[in-house]
């Protein structure tokens, strides 16, 4: 589990993040989202007690990171898969790990096989493939056999084998009552993989949901309408207060009305309706539409009333 | 504090590790965990062993060219002046002063112990394993000055000794049991270990490997040079207090008056790398990683 607690971190004038909260729970995957730059890879590193909050705190399995006593049984991240020094072998690596926390060294072994490196543990680091280095990072985090598990862009350099793979480990993780977390920029990776998802935008919490609430919750709704009097139905939805964007064919894409509403305005204007379906945003829709602006499209938090 | 559990959420148990025996593991088992890995990080790097052997062997080399050098001179002299030449010449400083030279890849690696992992990015992965940053910084350092100990040790007894052999042709070399002597060849290593700390302390306090090595240029050969070109009264005064000056007063055999007595000289040297040390201990606590 973990818990963040009003985080904020500055860098300069930069705010990276501001004032976040929310609670990380095992036996799921939570998935991390917000466009590049919004402060995922901060939360992560002030999880990790790397760097130091500006305020709010960070707990990971009960404590500060830095509390403790053998951090990698408890927890493992996966940060950059480069971080590496070029000339030491992958087993070698794993290793001096394995020696920090008091993991035996047969561990090491043990997770390359896991990750499918076994061929590589001889190989220095600066021969090994952006995926290779990916699967390396990923044995770190598991070399303790740990219950809290954070990863950051885990799929990149990945191939689709990897991607595949990587989805897969992530689930039984999960599965195994442990606590993962997983950032993305990208919705449709997500949906392939959380169950929950925390998204931020500009450094700030826009939703904290599971992955099912997360397209009812978002603000976007269309309807598609289909008339052969397009023009006169968009100035009366217009009229309405509706945005109405033409398509081909008589199709109109109409968003901040309900299809009711729009039935009885097409009545009234007396147009035929050839069709008017609702339409869900799809998860990648709802995502723009929440970090588009994240103060504006700000979401409520279902947890929140219950959290204090 | 927390009693929202959304409707998907913790379908599995929540997970329990195999051996919780996180009671057991002591500050001080922590601490000498981290030493065992910072010599694993250093042994499992060729680049390691090619800096030590070539600072070695420069040692060696550039300590016979100085003793050579010193015997062709004097075989140029008349009797009188061969005389006077004796009196002067300091065996044993030439003997070692391959540390010289030495003393710049023996730098240059202490300053990467800690740089290296700020250009790779490893700090992060050593951080996350070690978040008492005090660990892996005195686990860097203790392993380091061993290795430099070491290595300056051997180096310093092989420079002597075949610095001594090329002299002994010209009757100008002396010998291990001489007064003074060991206290100059175990100088040799003390020197070298004191400023592979230097280095980590750079390192540690400038974190890019560029702007370490040239901090540590900076104090080694640039801050001499500008003192030996300040005004007489001040030149020598300050000279005699600067790392390298300082640090080889342990290097020679005889008095001088240019030079702090030998185990000041070494005091002073030692207290610039703990002011490295201390001042980057102070950063890493402070700074994000
Ligand atoms: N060490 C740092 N110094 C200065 N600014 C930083 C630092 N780390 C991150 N930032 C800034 O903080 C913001 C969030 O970055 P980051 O956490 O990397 O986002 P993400 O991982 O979501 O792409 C960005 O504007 C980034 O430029
Ligand atoms: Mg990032």
């Amino acid at each position: 589990m973990i818990e963040v607690r009003g985080l904020t971190k500055r860098y300069g004038r930069v705010t990276a993040i501001d004032g976040l909260s929310f609670d990380v729970l095992p036996g799921r995957v939570t998935g991390f989202l917000g466009p590049n730059g919004s402060g995922k890879s901060t939360t992560m590193r002030l999880v990790v007690g790397l760097d130091i909050p500006t305020s709010g705190s960070v707990a990971v399995a009960g404590r500060p990171y830095r509390e403790l006593a053998r951090p990698l049984t408890e927890v493992g991240a996966l940060l950059d898969a480069g971080a590496l020094h070029p000339g030491r072998r992958a087993r070698d690596h794993l290793r001096w790990l394995a020696v920090t926390n008091g993991i035996s060294r047969r561990r090491a072994d043990e997770v390359l096989a896991l990750v499918g490196l076994e061929s590589a543990a001889r190989r220095r680091a600066s021969t090994l493939s952006l995926g290779m280095r990916q699967r390396l990072g990923i044995a770190v985090a598991l070399l303790g056999n740990p219950g809290v598990l954070l990863f950051d862009e885990p799929i990149n350099g990945l191939d689709p084998e990897g991607i595949v793979w990587v989805r897969r480990l992530m689930r039984s993780l999960a599965a195994e009552g442990r606590t993962v977390f997983v950032s993305s920029h990208l919705m449709s990776e997500m949906a392939l993989t959380a169950d929950h998802l925390v998204v931020v935008g500009r450094g700030k919490l826009v939703a904290d949901a599971a992955l099912t609430d997360f397209v009812e919750q978002a603000s976007l709704r269309a309807s598609r309408v289909v008339t052969p009097e397009p023009e006169r139905l968009a100035s009366a939805l217009d009229g309405a207060g509706a945005t109405v964007s033409a398509g081909p064919d008589g199709l109109l894409e109409v968003t901040g009305l309900t299809t009711a509403r729009i039935g009885e305005l097409a009545l009234a204007a007396s147009v035929v309706l050839h069709e008017l379906t609702p339409v869900r945003a799809s998860l990648e829709e709802a995502y723009m539409e929440l970090t588009a602006d994240s103060v504006e499209y700000r979401v409520a938090d279902p947890a929140a009333g219950a959290r204090s | 504090m927390t009693t929202a559990v959304p409707s998907r959420s913790g379908d599995g148990s929540a997970w329990s590790p195999a051996s919780g025996d996180g009671s057991a593991w002591s500050s001080t088992r922590a601490f000498g965990a981290s030493i065992s890995a910072e010599w694993l990080k250093v042994t499992t790097v060729r680049s390691s062993y090619i800096t030590l052997v070539v600072s070695l062997a420069a040692m060696v080399g550039v300590s016979a060219i100085v003793c050579a050098s010193n015997v062709s001179s004097f075989d140029k002299l008349g009797l009188l002046e061969r005389t006077v030449f004796k009196l002067t010449f300091d065996p044993a400083f030439s003997g070692v002063s391959g540390v010289f030279l030495a003393q710049l890849g023996v730098g240059v690696l202490g300053v990467l112990t800690m740089t290296s992992e700020y250009s790779s990015g490893m700090i992060r992965t050593s951080l996350a394993a070690v978040p008492r940053r005090l660990h892996l910084l005195m686990a860097k350092a203790i392993v380091y000055l061993v290795i430099a100990l070491v290595v300056g040790l051997v180096g310093s007894f092989c420079s002597f000794l075949v610095g001594q052999s090329i002299l002994s042709g010209a009757g100008l070399s002396t010998s291990l049991s001489a007064p003074g002597v060991p206290r100059v060849v175990i100088g040799g290593g003390l020197y070298l270990a004191v400023l592979g700390l230097l280095g980590v302390g750079l390192g540690a306090m400038i974190r890019r490997t560029a702007g370490a090595v040239a901090a540590l240029f900076g104090l080694l050969l640039v801050l001499p040079a500008i003192a030996a070109a300040l005004p007489s009264p001040w030149g020598p005064d300050v000279s005699r207090y600067l790392p390298n000056e300082a640090g080889s007063a342990l290097l020679h055999l005889t008095d001088r008056t240019d030079v702090l007595a030998p185990w000041s000289g070494f005091a002073v040297f030692a207290a610039y790398a703990v002011v490295a040390m201390v001042l980057g201990s102070t950063l890493l606590l402070r700074r994000d990683a």
